[in-house]
């Protein structure tokens, strides 16, 4: 397995108040992300293993895009890779970022 | 851990995660996970394979309310090794059926399952005994064990042997139940004792009609998980019974149903031997057709199991 | 060690277990008293499901008595019967049934011991091996979940990787050595002093909960499960 891990700066800070929130599956094509309020404000943190090795620098690109373009500021999100293609992956960090900011618990 | 919820467009079981199944099955809200995928217990085992791991190794338990009570539940993502028991996933449901004895609450299992991990096949085989042996002392104590099958994994395997352990088993049409999936009888016995890839022999065979109609599974539901949610409702309240008479009244269940279909070559036969109508087209019958044609001709499990 | 050489060894007096269609049974008599009965699989049999209710009515006859007769199952299985017509009929419920039977008797006072002599698999192990209140083996048997040249087609792995990987964990290739370390078998019996000895010595204790995960995470093959189970325990009861 190959880990890698991103901190960037995310100025704005995601919404809601859900402690953390889950999307996907590990599967083939898949991957899960695990979205926890417990990143520093003003950073993001992305933790990621996958067992496809050497696509460090396409897991960059699709996290540094990610974080530019949406509100995850003071998110931790952890991801299980099952080999997913990179608009995969975007979609996930999407929908997790979108299911933590949703209300209630 | 709740999951962004499936729009109402399609509430199709079969399509659904095992979050989402949950959050559909149990009163909105209510569900609380224990052992959730933040605490990150993952197999300690997939490394050796650099095998991806799934923060909650694929079953999801907790506690919630079904209908105004107390229950627990379990649920296995079919999508992650096949739903298939490692040593983790096995071990959150043995506990989990080991607190519902402690505590006296019914269980309900929405099993999805391959059988057991391979990579983790001495633990995964181990974890069945102890999750068999552990909802057995549960319906001792009078707790009721509800199995939910209707899964893309189907229920195969050692988990099918759970699947006959638990109080109820609820079933829709793509649910599949078997010891022996299609593919080992056919590796070790021929393409001539089971083609695997002869989609509609599978279904006859190990399917959720067939099962419904042999009387090894008490309830026939649409692929909707209102529908299971119903069943689960109507299960919960049922008496909860279990001890020497049930397995005796088991044992004269088994031994009917040899004798009745032990010559039967295909579930066809069997389905004829019942006095369904039709019984060639019961495979294309939709679900209301389907539990009119079974009404009265079917085996039941009332007093045994 | 042979069924015939165990027999003899377990009952030296005498007994009155019988093979027939690949199932034991039979009693034996215990040397303080009494009597211990007796069933099982012999010569690597499949399991199927008139095996399966055979058995399940035996282990069924016993639970209904009085008294605290125990049950011995001996196992030199194959894994489940593997058929269509087996899985028609629904081996699932047959082999959970056994069980089933297995673990009332035991709750019932009728305390269960397997003992391991030959192979064993799947289905048939679950059904009696994992379902005894305790197991016990002997040296020589060969419990598998899967055979290492078809787990090497499953997973797509080279057979030497495969067995590269079984060096450094006990928890997926057979054998009884890593049955034993997962904490499935509680004891390897000695083949050389009289096993009518050790199944006293067995008697003698008294039936306990389940502790195989205690025992795997004891003896390293399971590191996990036991801590998991008691802390979901826990959990719920912290609610």
């Amino acid at each position: 397995m190959e880990n890698l891990s991103f901190t960037l700066k995310a100025p704005a800070a995601a919404g809601g108040a859900r402690p953390r929130a889950i999307v996907g599956v590990v599967a083939s094509g898949n991957l899960e992300v695990l979205a926890e309020r417990i990143s520093p404000a003003g950073a993001c943190t992305v933790e990621i293993a996958t067992s496809a090795h050497g696509f460090g620098a396409v897991w960059q690109a699709v996290v540094t895009d990610f974080v530019a373009r949406r509100a995850a500021g003071g998110l931790r999100l952890s991801i299980n890779d099952g080999g997913a293609r990179p608009d995969t992956v975007a979609l996930r960090l999407a929908q997790a970022v979108r299911l933590i900011e949703e209300p209630g618990a | 851990m709740s999951e962004a919820t499936q729009s109402v467009a399609s509430s199709s079981w079969f399509e659904a995660s095992a979050r989402q199944r949950v959050a559909a099955l149990t009163d909105p809200g209510s569900f609380v996970e224990i052992i959730g995928p933040e605490q990150r217990e993952i197999s300690p085992h997939l490394a050796i394979f650099d095998l991806p791991v799934q923060f909650d190794d694929g079953m999801i338990i907790g506690r919630a309310v079904l209908g105004g009570r107390p229950v627990l539940v379990a649920a296995q993502e079919g999508r992650f090794m096949g739903g298939a028991f490692g040593e983790v996933h096995g071990a959150k449901l043995t506990g989990l059926l080991r607190a519902a004895t402690e505590h006296h609450l019914d269980v309900v299992i929405l099993f999805d399952t391959g059988g057991v991990r391979l990579q983790e096949a001495n633990a995964g085989e181990l974890a069945i005994g102890e999750i068999m042996r552990a909802l057995v002392e549960a319906r001792l104590a009078g707790a009721k064990v509800i199995g939910l099958i209707g899964g893309r994994a189907g229920c195969y395997g050692g988990g099918g042997l759970l699947a006959g352990c638990c109080s109820t088993l609820i079933v829709s049409e793509q649910g599949r139940i078997s010891v022996s999936g299609p593919e080992v009888i056919e590796t070790n016995k021929g393409v001539e004792e089971f083609d695997s890839r002869d989609r509609a022999l599978v279904w006859r065979t190990m399917g959720g009609k067939h099962r419904y109609l042999i009387g090894g599974a008490d309830a026939f539901v649409d692929d909707e998980a209102g529908a299971f949610r119903q069943a689960a409702l109507a299960a919960l309240d049922r008496p909860s019974r279990f001890g020497l008479e049930v397995l005796q009244a088991e044992q004269r269940r088994l031994e009917r149903r040899l004798e009745r279909f032990g010559a039967a070559r295909d579930g066809t036969d069997v389905w004829t031997a019942l006095g369904v109508a039709e019984p060639a087209g019961i495979p294309d019958l939709g679900t209301d057709e389907f539990l009119r044609r079974a009404a009265g001709k079917r085996e039941t499990a009332d007093d045994a199991r | 060690m042979t069924l015939d050489e165990i027999l003899t060894s377990l009952f030296p007096e005498g007994h009155s277990i019988a093979v027939s269609d690949g199932l034991i049974l039979g009693e034996g008599p215990l040397r303080d008293g009494g009597a211990i009965h007796v069933l099982g699989i012999a010569a690597e049999t499949p399991l199927g499901v008139e095996g399966a209710l055979t058995l399940a009515r035996r282990v069924l006859d016993v639970a209904a008595r009085d008294g605290a007769e125990p049950i011995l199952v001996l196992i030199d299985s194959s894994s489940q019967r593997m058929s269509r017509r087996d899985e028609l009929l629904g081996i699932s419920e047959y082999l959970a049934h056994l069980a089933k039977a297995f673990m009332l008797a035991e709750t019932r006072g009728h305390r269960t011991i397997g003992l391991l002599y030959g192979g064993s698999a799947a289905g048939a192990f679950i059904a009696t091996a994992l379902a005894a209140g305790t197991l016990v083996a002997l040296p020589g048997a060969h419990p598998a979940v899967m055979d290492l040249p078809s787990m090497a087609r499953v997973t797509k792995l080279p057979l030497d990787v495969l067995e590269e990987k079984a060096k450094a964990t006990p928890v997926f290739a057979p054998g009884l050595e890593n049955l034993a370390k997962t904490g499935a078998i509680q004891t390897i019996w000695d083949p050389r002093t009289p096993l009518a000895r050790q199944l006293r010595e067995w008697l003698a204790t008294s039936a306990a909960g389940d502790g195989r995960d205690r025992l795997g995470a004891e003896r390293g093959g399971r590191p996990k499960a036991a801590a998991i189970a008691a802390r979901v325990v826990a959990e719920q009861s912290g609610a």
